[in-house]
């Protein structure tokens, strides 16, 4: 009897343990990158472009890397989500259940999902040699919607699939068309899209290693898709390897620039995926 | 409960269609006929349906009952093809609607369908407003014009009784309504296609006592000019509405014939079974 309260008491410790150690590890990121970055975060952060020796500790602000990560994002959403919602609404409502077409689709996303993001970068350098592009928005563009494809259309195919088979059967029993079916049931599935664009963009907007290639970096703020292209998370990466302190600071505070979008995201995303629950009565 | 009550009582006390008292429901274009000939489902090699053969008698409530699992809903799911989805459906013999057979390999499937209203076992909205449920058939069916999709609308939600319940909320979504009231709506959508036939599937299984009552009321009324045919497990249901009966035990026609012979004087042993309950 004893043996058993013992294993009871030791199962509840670890238990407890590891939901503390989540809490701890996140308040300490949150806590370090607010502490180094909040008293550098100036008005100037964000609506400067760098000024001449920013990156020795001179005036200016990240607005570069602002504008050019959320173009990147908006960019690469675009791609994704015109790729995504035809393959999706292919594999659930065309094809018949358990084909063995969907099947392979999924566990090639699946493989996608897994493929670490600097393999996208190289692939996408490899890609933007063999077409001949340079760094550039393009390149960047291509190689982030890359990344977050098989993210989006997992989550997305996940909120799909839970879909009840009365809908499309009502609506197919109205004597409507495949394609006319999809229009309605994408509408029923808005919100579970809203959901994985929105996972997406928090995964693709603070990644580094996938533009690091294939967007460049620039000072300015690109005029078109063919010119180089900042972001954020370079921003951090080339202000932390700066030697002075000021310097690092700001890769903190721009650290908070980019947190505070994701977090943004990230209960936008909360938000529509509990309104997608409630409209499910 | 109580709202439902008083909800009911101007449905069934006052005349159904309010425009225009003299015009039925809608015209009826010609004598519609319904026949199964020698008809096989397989559902990956399972042999479930075997052999039916079966006339529907026009403009009237034909129920087609059995134990679960006998094949009723895979029966009338052949009947407006909703079996194409599934692959490993296989279907074999003739299923004649209006004299042509929906089997053919130069029918339109959409044709069949839009032929065939469909109410499901459990209310299904689609993901839009009151007003726009009914609406969707006439517009996939090419009617533009705003007044006769307006008039189509009132028309049939008058019909199922929702008009008076609904009028004030009519743009809000449909998934607001009651379960009851989302299956007339549901009524209303699919007879707003126009159909010739109407098939209920259950129809009134998800349903409370006083919803199902008012169903089982539409049906008898939308006899007059529609055939109707309902899958149902409840036996004192078929005994309620029921103009004609068909039994089906494992994928087989056992007896069908008027209702009234079918309960006073049952032919097979099987069916006389069934009847008092020794197996359902």
């Amino acid at each position: 009897m004893k043996k058993k309260q013992l294993e009871e008491n030791v199962f509840k410790i670890i238990m407890i343990g590891a939901a503390l150690i989540i809490l701890i590890v996140l308040l300490y990121i949150i806590g370090t990158v607010l502490f180094k970055g909040l008293p550098s975060l100036t008005w100037d952060m964000i609506t400067k472009l760098p000024g001449g020796g920013f990156y020795l500790g001179k005036e200016g602000g990240v607005l570069n890397a602002i504008v050019g990560s959320v173009y990147i994002i908006l960019g690469s959403l675009v791609l994704s989500t015109f790729i995504s919602i035809p393959l999706v609404m292919y594999i659930n409502f065309y094809l018949p259940p358990n084909s063995k077409f969907s099947k392979v689709i999924r566990f090639s996303l699946d493989i996608l999902f897994g493929i670490p993001s600097i393999v996208y970068g190289a692939f996408g350098f490899a890609l933007m040699v063999y077409l001949g592009i340079r760094a550039s928005l393009l390149g960047g563009i291509i190689t982030v919607g890359m990344l977050i494809m098989p993210i989006m259309m997992r989550s997305f195919d996940e909120v799909a699939r839970l879909l009840s088979r009365d809908l499309p059967d009502a609506i197919l029993s109205l004597g409507a068309t495949k394609y006319e079916m999809t229009k309605v049931l994408l509408r029923q599935l808005m919100p579970g899209l809203m959901t994985a664009v929105l996972l997406a963009v928090g995964r693709g907007i603070g990644d580094a290693a996938t533009v690091l290639f294939t967007a460049g970096y620039t000072d300015n703020i690109p005029a078109s898709l063919d010119q180089p292209a900042a972001t954020l998370p370079l921003a951090i990466f080339f202000q932390l390897g700066s030697p002075v302190p000021e310097v690092q600071n700001r890769a903190y505070a721009s650290a908070v620039i980019l947190t505070v979008i994701i977090l943004i995201l990230s209960f936008s995303a909360r938000y529509f995926s509990s309104k997608f629950s409630k409209n499910k009565i | 409960m109580i709202t439902v009550t008083q909800r009911m009582e101007p449905m069934t006390l006052r005349p159904v269609i309010e425009i225009d008292r003299t015009t039925p429901l809608r015209k009826v274009k010609r004598d519609h006929t319904l026949r199964v000939e020698n008809l096989d489902v397989y559902i990956e090699k399972q042999h479930i349906l075997k052999d039916i053969n079966l006339t529907i008698p026009e403009k009237s409530i034909t129920c087609i009952i059995g134990p679960s699992g006998c094949g009723k809903s895979t029966f009338l799911k052949t009947l407006n093809r909703m079996h194409d989805e599934t692959p490993e459906v296989k279907i074999s013999g003739k299923v004649f609607v209006d004299e042509e057979n929906i089997y053919d390999r130069n029918i339109n499937v959409i044709d069949t369908r839009k032929k065939m209203g469909l109410l499901a076992q459990r209310p299904c909205p689609l993901p839009m407003s009151i007003f726009d449920n009914v609406a969707y058939g006439p517009r996939i069916h090419g009617i533009r014009k705003r007044k006769a999709i307006n008039q189509t609308v009132i028309k049939y939600l008058q019909f199922v009784g929702l008009w008076d319940e609904v009028r004030g909320r009519i743009r809000s979504s449909a998934n607001r309504l009651s379960i009851g009231q989302q299956q007339r709506l549901c009524l209303a959508r699919g007879l707003a296609i126009e159909p010739e036939y109407i098939l209920g599937d259950e129809a009134t299984s998800a349903l409370d006592p006083l919803s199902t009552k008012t169903i089982e009321e539409l049906f008898i009324k939308l006899k007059e000019q529609y055939t109707v045919i309902l899958v149902t497990h409840t036996l004192r249901q078929a005994k309620r509405i029921a103009d004609h009966i068909a039994f089906i035990y494992l994928g087989q026609i056992i007896e069908a014939g008027p209702a009234e012979e079918f309960f006073s004087n049952p032919k097979k042993q099987l069916t006389r079974e069934y009847l008092s309950g020794s197996f359902s």
